[in-house]
């Protein structure tokens, strides 16, 4: 490791800090200090899972997140291919609150009043913090595609939010007439998992393969290049040739609008009729972020050594709501912050020893049947960002079996990562 | 047989190896055959060589790994194998001097050869029976093998559990704490030299796979001791 010689000694004079200022001393005079994190997926689960399990009951941990089951959004693609079934991509959090003694409060967070250190809930509560810890993943950008929004996605689905929008993708790809066509309008940078959209098509396609074989893909993407590019690309001509067509920006994919109600989708004035047309418009951190007033544009800018938000530093943002430099946003990402923020944040409450940041992320992909892929890289705190230090990718024309171990591997991971976030 | 076998392959060696043999690099054929007398109990070598408690090991130079035909291979190997695992002078060099610290769970039970004059001769002998193999001494004069042997002092380091359990949160993204294992292997409870060893082997870019590689090139010699502490105590 290249050792991190300021940044060690930083984060040791802020436990220093701590340890000098009266722990005990909380704004309402409550005895534990008190830690609540804002949505339960990769960044938040994890979250409170490490700061319970290491704090051995020296903090109280809240967890307010609306879903009793977490459907994963990372494998989701794999659902659509058909090699996971949605009961295999959901989670409960009983775990967490039964082991770990963790207050989990299914409600919706609506708004935090960072004076008053309290995050207000739909159901009406107040809940008191001495950290809060935010991690909303993602909404979309109003007006981001000319002709949707939210009351279109039942016919013009996102699924970038796993469960019910990923079945009824899932749904209308079955439903669609031989030879139809399945268009995607893919977001622009940065969005959450940039692999995700190429891997969705690539799932389409192995299913289109099967039960729709004259079937067509369309892509329109406003960006010019995409992630894994020349891996994906190569794996649909050995896969699916003839059976995508992606319109970059330099052929006006770029200026797009759909029409949900006569089902079709202009490309730079081009009009097209699509059977199923899968809108994944442009991205900003989860509503929360922005009521609570962190956010800079789309996003909520942090600190690269403990995630906490430049603009409040009783507040962290994890995963794919912040703004932190060079990670990708993903569940791996948000899940490598998640712990660092756990560090950080025991240590600042209770005086326990902070460890230097590190980070890392590997994101998987499926091409088709153990055909899998992976891109990853390290990371480190600097004063301006999380900074990348060194990563592999995939290579093209790799043997049968590396691709095979490629996936498999990646399922253990979902393993791994899943008991990680969920205990 | 076994010695008949050797007997023909120092003929073919007389005849398929001329002058390159006295390079500066690389080891001695003839010492190296002695050396042999260690693995011959398992393998054969030269015409006629089948497997038999190992693989045989004609044309082992630049194979890829668990690829001799109808050989029942450890599981250790053939992940090592999928993960891309190919015999070259260096691996094959690692893989002699410690078998495990290069595939974990093989079922090579060979305590391993700690010189590398003995290696190198082993090796020099091993090749002779590999056609063109591209990856020796002789015909690329750099490739002199990496010594990865992990040293005693690093060995020694008494790694801090407490750094090692904030470490293992980037081992728990993939590996289950739990211990149990599906596509990924199980890294708890392992004696803590045969961890130190492996992730030494992946710093060095000798055990194959870029995600382990990447994240042990940024672990120190401490943190790998730390890690080692932790994870052999987890329960």
């Amino acid at each position: 490791m290249k050792f991190n010689r300021r940044a060690f000694i930083g984060t040791a004079a802020a436990a220093a800090g701590t340890l000098a200022t009266p722990l005990l001393v909380r704004a309402d005079g409550h005895s534990k200090p008190r830690v609540v994190i804002v949505g339960g997926g990769a960044g938040g689960a994890t979250a409170a899972r490490y700061i319970a399990k290491d704090s051995n009951g020296e903090i109280d941990v809240t967890l307010i997140e609306p879903s009793r089951t977490y459907y994963t959004c990372f494998f989701s693609n794999l659902y659509l291919g058909g090699f996971r079934s949605m009961d295999s991509l959901g989670h409960s959090y009983g775990t967490l609150a039964g082991e770990y003694g963790i207050n989990v409060v299914h409600d919706w967070a609506t708004g935090v009043d960072r004076d008053a250190k309290t995050v207000a809930t739909a159901g009406g509560h107040a809940i008191p913090y001495d950290r809060l810890i935010l991690s909303p993943g993602i909404d979309f950008v109003d007006g981001a595609v000319e002709g949707w929004d939210v009351t279109s996605q039942n016919k013009m689905p996102h699924a970038y939010k796993a469960g019910s929008q990923t079945e009824l993708l899932r749904a209308q790809i079955e439903a669609m007439p031989q030879g139809g066509t399945y268009a995607m309008v893919a977001p622009p940078n940065p969005f959450r998992c940039p692999p995700g959209p190429y891997e969705r098509v690539s799932m389409v396609a192995h299913m289109l393969k099967e039960v729709n074989p004259t079937a067509k893909i369309l892509i329109a993407d406003p960006k010019e290049k995409f992630s894994k590019q020349g891996l994906f690309e190569a794996g649909w001509n050995d896969h699916y040739a003839g059976m995508i067509e992606r319109v970059g920006p330099d052929f006006g994919g770029d200026n797009v609008s759909v029409d949900p109600d006569a089902m079709t989708l202009s490309i730079d004035g081009d009009v097209t009729n699509v059977d199923v047309c899968n809108v994944i418009p442009a991205m900003k951190a989860g509503l929360i972020a922005h009521q609570a007033d962190i956010t800079e544009g789309n996003w909520a800018p942090v600190n690269a050594a403990d995630l906490s938000s430049k603009m409040d530093e009783n507040i962290h943002v994890l995963g794919d709501a912040c703004a932190q430099g060079d990670m990708p946003k993903s569940g791996f990402s948000a899940n490598s912050q998640a712990k660092v923020c756990a560090n950080a944040v025991r240590g600042a409450l209770t005086g326990s020893t902070v460890f230097p940041a590190r980070f890392a992320n590997t994101c998987w992909s499926l091409i088709d049947t153990n055909d899998g892929i992976k891109v990853g890289a390290t990371y480190e705190a600097t004063d301006e960002k999380i900074a990348k230090v060194d990563g592999f990718i995939s290579e093209n024309g790799e043997s049968a079996d590396v691709r095979q171990a490629t996936y498999e591997e990646s399922v253990g991971w979902y393993d791994g990562m899943t008991a990680d976030m969920f205990g | 047989m076994i010695t008949a076998l050797r007997n023909i392959a120092a003929v073919a060696t007389v005849m398929s190896a001329p002058a390159l043999v006295s390079a500066e690099v690389g080891g001695d054929p003839e010492r190296g055959e002695t050396l042999y007398g260690q693995c011959a109990s398992c393998h054969q070598v030269g015409a006629g060589a089948q497997d038999r408690v190992g693989p045989q090991l004609n044309l082992i130079f630049d194979r890829e790994a668990g690829q001799s035909e109808g050989f029942r291979y450890s599981e250790g190997l053939e992940r090592a194998a999928a993960n891309g695992l190919v015999w070259n002078y260096e691996t094959l060099d690692a893989y002699i001097e410690d078998p495990r610290a290069l595939v974990s769970r093989t079922r090579m039970s060979f305590r391993g050869m700690a010189d590398q004059q003995d290696r190198d001769d082993l090796l020099a002998y091993l090749r002779t029976f590999s056609d063109n193999p591209s990856d020796i001494p002789e015909s690329a004069p750099t490739a002199v093998a990496v010594d990865h042997e992990v040293a005693p002092e690093i060995l020694a380091i008494v790694g801090d559990p407490a750094y090692g359990e904030y470490l293992s949160g980037e081992c728990t993204s993939c590996h289950q704490a739990s211990g149990e294992a599906s596509g990924i292997p199980s890294i708890t409870n392992w004696p803590t030299e045969d961890f130190v060893i492996a992730m030494h082997a992946y710093k060095d870019g000798v055990r194959p796979h870029p995600v382990m590689q990447m994240m042990a090139q940024r672990l120190s010699d401490e943190e790998i001791a730390a890690l080692a502490a932790y994870l052999a105590g987890i329960e």
